[in-house]
Parts: structure tokens; sequence; C-alpha cells
């Protein structure tokens, strides 16, 4: 036999091998530290004052956002580029709050940059993670005039963010129940079509735990925004009667709306832009808000720690409330506009339009869930603000019924 | 010099092994046994109840998944192996054709084709919708959500996994093996039974090694063909990690459903005679 393969088949020197060992036990060692945890104490007013002071127009910004939620054309972020000279880099990359977050929570820790200069999160856990950890820039509201004048006061100094001190809202959007009229005879009025027998195994429930329990607790007249634990545990119970009897026939993500449609669920929880799209495809489905209430939830718009072009991002945020630029956004996406402004602006546009678009456009002005008025307001609910050791709690109850 | 050679040589393996395989174990093993939060960081607490807890919760998900990937395994031993030996002995010059032809859906991403059955299997779709009207199923009838769309999702995704390593086995069968056998009066059931059969083991073993471990981790067919009881482990897996940002109970699980599907492994490898299949696998 020869050396080399005698080197190869019978390790003549233990002492390599050793010191092989004493390397991957020292990488043992390394990984032994635990997880660092950021959680970060908010900013003297001084730091970021002086954050923004330091900071200069780069004349480029990339903003990342949910699917469908800009004109084809861009049409919004075209005419800011157009008065600012600010160029843009549109990305659709945000699916899903978790997701996003799971997959950003790593990079952000670790202090690297995301490459996004704005992202569009949901006011549920996950950007009560991004606030909590301060992975969200501090905004300067001096650069915010827009902001200031056009938001509607129901935008302003939300219970998850007040003072809008991280976040401005980017639209809102409610969740309600979604029918398909080829199955579903009766006007579905209230929530309790969801726990209707009748409708055994064609009930679609979300998997979210936000959203599931919110709706638990709405059909036992609890407001989610003011519920504890006692609360979340009846809730639990209601929902995991409802799963036990065999009515939901399955716990949907975004994949709801292609199974109401195709009639494999005649009802389901859902949100109403999607059932706006889809009606206009000519889909035999509709939406509606239970008596007993819905939820509003809001996107907002925040610049992550570590962007490159903070002041560019502040200043697209700005623009989008202008009023003009807010209803060729809304007239768009279809969903609850922070600018109440833009009814008007519709009416008007609606006023001078003819035909098929004059129809389409007064729809939109007088649709509650595009233009909520007073009363329904008064029937929607928020999320429930959950802190860290209360979220211990609330996951497990909700998602052991969606995930057993 | 010339002793350090070999290691030398070895060592752009070893860097690999090291990097890609020994130190995300050990951090994950790490990350295993801590406690704390997302927002407040964890800390190595060697808390061994990280484990306790996952596995008391998670136990109907973690023995439905073994349930679900050993079912699958056997159906797609059931559909392969036959599959695979018309191929091998009945393919004549066009064998390699007909391989490519049961890999070429498989171009298509794995989800992509997981949502096609979604479409394809819908209640009032091109498929049952039709056999509905006809009158030839109830009204009720439907395939999605079920225990039976899971493991099918995961037979038809796995398949080809099972397919190929039989025939590679198969195809090295000397015909004349055969032949010889059925001179010796062997009918061609036994010459199947004691001839074929053995000599094919080696890639049964691979095909069983290289199906039920990812069918059995697998989230994607729960998820998108299930319903409201088929959660598998791979689900809980990724809920605790990206929705909930548990990660010592996710590095639990992992780690718990890693060591099951080992030992399984040696097990299973034991049964059939490890050296047997070792020696036939290095032929």
């Amino acid at each position: 036999m020869n050396p080399f393969m005698r080197g190869m088949t019978q390790p003549r020197t233990r002492r390599d091998v050793f010191r092989l060992a004493g390397a991957s036990a020292a990488g043992l060692a390394l990984a032994a530290c635990g997880v660092q945890g950021q959680k970060a104490a908010p900013p003297k007013a001084d730091a970021v004052a002086d954050f923004w002071a330091r900071q200069k127009k780069n004349g480029k910004v990339v903003f990342a956002n949910w699917p469908e939620y800009m004109p084809e054309d861009k049409g919004p972020l075209e005419k800011f580029k157009a008065d600012t000279g600010i160029a843009y880099e549109y990305k659709e990359v945000i699916q899903e709050n978790a997701e996003f977050f799971g997959k950003a929570d790593p990079v952000l820790r670790a202090g690297q940059p995301l490459g996004y200069d704005i992202v569009v999160m949901t006011n549920g856990i996950q950007l009560q993670h991004m606030i909590a950890l301060g992975y969200a820039v501090a905004l300067d509201h001096s650069k915010l005039p827009n902001f200031q004048a056009n938001a509607g006061e129901k935008y302003k100094n939300r219970a998850y963010d007040p003072g809008n001190k991280y976040t401005v809202p980017y639209t809102s959007g409610v969740t309600g129940i979604a029918y398909n009229t080829d199955y579903v005879k009766d006007d579905i009025t209230s929530i309790e079509a969801l726990f209707d027998p009748k409708y055994k195994g064609r009930v679609g429930m979300m998997a979210d735990a936000q959203e599931i329990a919110n709706f638990g607790m709405i059909a036992l007249g609890i407001d989610p925004e003011k519920s504890g634990e006692a609360d979340w545990q009846k809730a639990g119970e209601k929902l995991k009667a409802q799963r036990d009897a065999g009515i939901v026939r399955k716990y949907y993500d975004q994949s709801y709306i292609d199974a109401v449609s195709k009639g494999d669920i005649w009802l389901s929880m859902a949100w109403s832009g999607d059932v706006f799209q889809r009606q206009l495809a000519g889909e035999p489905v509709k939406f509606v808000v239970p008596a007993e209430g819905g939820t509003i939830w809001t996107d907002n718009m925040l610049i992550p720690k570590g962007a490159a072009n903070p002041l560019d991002a502040l200043m697209l945020m700005d623009y989008l409330y202008q009023p003009a630029i807010a209803a060729e956004l809304d007239e768009f996406i279809q969903y609850v506009t922070p600018v109440p402004t833009v009814q008007d602006l519709l009416r008007e546009k609606a006023a001078k339009a003819q035909g098929e678009e004059k129809q389409t456009l007064e729809d939109m002005v007088n649709s509650p869930l595009m233009f909520p008025s007073e009363a329904d307001y008064a029937k929607l609910r928020s999320y429930t603000p959950l802190t860290t050791q209360q979220e211990q709690v609330f996951n497990p109850i909700f998602q052991s019924i969606t995930q057993a | 010099m010339r002793r350090l050679t070999p290691y030398l040589l070895a060592l752009p393996g070893w860097m690999w092994l090291a990097i890609f395989l020994v130190v995300p174990m050990a951090a994950m093993a790490s990350v295993s046994l801590q406690t704390g939060n997302a927002i407040d960081g964890f800390a190595m607490t060697f808390s061994f109840s990280n484990y306790g807890d996952a596995l008391s919760t998670y136990s109907t998900q973690l023995l439905r998944s073994l349930l679900y990937g050993g079912l699958a395994t056997v159906a797609m031993l059931l559909i392969g192996y036959p599959v695979a030996y018309w191929i091998a002995f009945r393919g004549g010059r066009r064998k390699s054709m007909y391989l490519f032809l049961l890999l070429l859906p498989f171009f298509v991403s794995f989800v992509l084709r997981t949502i096609s059955w979604n479409f394809l299997l819908a209640d009032n779709g091109i498929l049952f919708g039709t056999l509905k009207d006809w009158g030839l199923l109830p009204e009720g009838f439907h395939v999605l959500a079920t225990t039976f769309a899971v493991v099918g999702g995961l037979t038809y995704n796995f398949l080809p996994f099972m397919i190929l390593p039989i025939y590679v086995a198969l195809e090295r069968v000397d015909p004349r093996v055969v032949e010889a056998a059925q001179d010796l009066y062997a009918t061609r059931a036994a010459a199947f039974r004691r001839v074929v059969l053995p000599l094919s083991l080696p890639g049964v073993f691979a095909g069983v090694l290289m199906t039920f471990v990812p069918a059995t981790a697998d989230p994607v067919n729960a998820q998108i063909l299930g319903g409201t009881s088929n959660t598998m482990i791979g689900n809980i897996i990724q809920t605790e990690y990206l929705t909930n940002l548990d990660y010592p109970t996710a590095s639990a699980l992992s780690f718990t459903l890693m060591a099951i599907l080992l030992v399984g492994i040696f097990v299973y490898a034991k049964a059939l005679g490890t050296e047997n299949v070792l020696e036939a696998a290095a032929r």
C-alpha cells in the first residue's frame, strides 16, 4: 500500500484528528452564547433630531410593499420622481407579516441594512416587534407636512404607535365575511353564519392567530382591543367547538379567496380589497361586515434601521399624503385611504366622468368599505395589542386550534 | 509533511462539513437549550425541559408526520417498484426517454405543482365537478382538506426519488441470472422473489431513505392540501420559528425529529442487513 493511501485509510497521527475535534468544540462553544436581545429604549428627542440633521437627499429610494398595492403604471411614484428628481425602486416582496419579519429579523439583528428604505407592515405582532427591537427609525414630523395636514384624525396617534413616532399609515382594510352567492342563497349579516352547522365543512377561517382570535371574540361580544387572557380562553373554546363540530374546512392563508370563488368553501373570513378585486373580475363573491362587527387593520410605512436613503424615504411617505396622489392610489387599490378628502376628489371625478367609469367611481365613493362612515367605524374593532409575555399566552391558545 | 498531505487534501471536504454541518448543528443544539424571547434575547440555561415541553405539546403532530411519511413511503414503493421494474426490463431502447418523461413534471417548482393539485382536485373543479354533474359522485364529496389528499400529495411529490434508485439497482441485474433461475426450475414468481428482489434491495433501501425522510418533514403538502387536522411537524417548526420567534422550541423539535429519523434509519438498516446493502451498493 502506498503511503498516500495508507494516510487516507489509516489515520497514523491522531493529533490532527484531535485538532479538528478541537476546532469543532470551539465552534460549539462559540455557538453556545445566547441569541442577543435587542430590546431598544426609545431614542431621545435630540438623538432623533441629530440623526435627521445629518441626512441628505440621495436621489434614490427603495420601496418594499405588498402585491397589488400600487397602480400598474406606478403613477404616484412616477409623479414623485418628476416632482422631486428622486428615482425609485418598487419591490413587491412582502406577502405575509410573519414571514417577512422572520426573514428580516436576523439581518437587522446583525446590524446589517435590509436594502429597503420603506417597508409596509400591518399593525400586528410583527410591527410591535419591529418597534420594540428598535428596527424602525423614529420619524421627523417637521418633514411630514402633508401627513399633518391631510391624514384623518383616526389615522393619527394609533394605540400601536402613539404619536406616529415610527410609522404612518399606507392604507387600511376591513376583515369581514366573504361568501359565494352561487351556494349561499341567504343574505349573510351575522358572524354566527361562520358557526352555523348548516354550512358544515364549507366554512373557511384564517390561520393567523390574531385574525381568528378577533372573530372568536367578536362572536362573543368582546372587543379585541380591550380583551384579556380570560377573553382569549373563551374565544378559544368557541373556536375549538366550531372546529370539532366539523364546520371549518380549513384554516387558510391568502389562498382563502380562491377557495371561496371556486366554491370549495361557501363562506369565509376575508379581507375587503381581495373580494372587490374578484367582484370586478366577475366572480360570484360578496363581502359583508358582520352586524356584530369586523376588524379594521392598517398597513403602515416605516423606515427600517440602516436604510440607505432615509430622507428620500420620508419625502416619499409625505408625498403619498397629497390628496391627489392618495386619490390616484386608492382608486386602484380600493382599500380605506388615510386621507379623507380623497372621497371628495373621487366624487368630483365621478361627476365629470361618463358611462361605466362614472358608475365605478360612484360605487367607490359610496362604498362603506372604502369610506366608512362613523357608524361603520363604530362596528369595526382593532387588533389586540400584546406584550411579549401576553403573546406567549395568546399564540398557543389559538395556534392549538389552527394547527391541531 | 508527507504524512500531512492526505489530511490537507481532505481539508476542503472537512471545512465544508465543519462550516455547513457542524457549526449550524452546534448552534441549533445550543439554541434548543436556551430560554427567553426574541425581544429580550435568549440565554443559555441548559433547559432540557424545552424538549419535554415541545414533545408533550406537539406529540400528535409528530406521530402524525411519521404516520403520513410512512404511508406515503409504502404507497411510493407499491407504485414505484413496478414502474422501475417495467422500465428496467421492458423499456428496451426507450429506457432513457421513459426516465425523462418520469422526471419531466419535476422541472416545475415543488410548491407550484402542489398548488396545481389544489386546482385539479377542487370540489367543483374540472375533475370532480364533471363527475358530480354526471351524478357519479355525491354532492358533498371532496378530496381536498383530507388525510388522503396530504398523503397523496406527498406520494406524488417524492415518487421519482423512489423510482430512480430502484431502477438503478434493477438495471444492473443481469438478465442471465434470471434465466439461470428459471433453468433451475424456479417459477417466474420464485425467480423474482429469490433472485431479482434481493438484488434490488439496495435500491429499495436508498429509495425509502430518500423519500421517507423528506416526506416526514415536509410542511408544504399539509399546508396546501390538508384540512383542520392534518398539520404536520414541519408546519409546527415553521410557525414556531417564523411566527412565534420561539427559536428554542423550533430547534428542539428539529432535533427530536432528526433523532427519531436517524434511529429509525439505523433500525431499518439493521433489519435489512446493512452489510449486504452497503456491499451491494459499493459494487
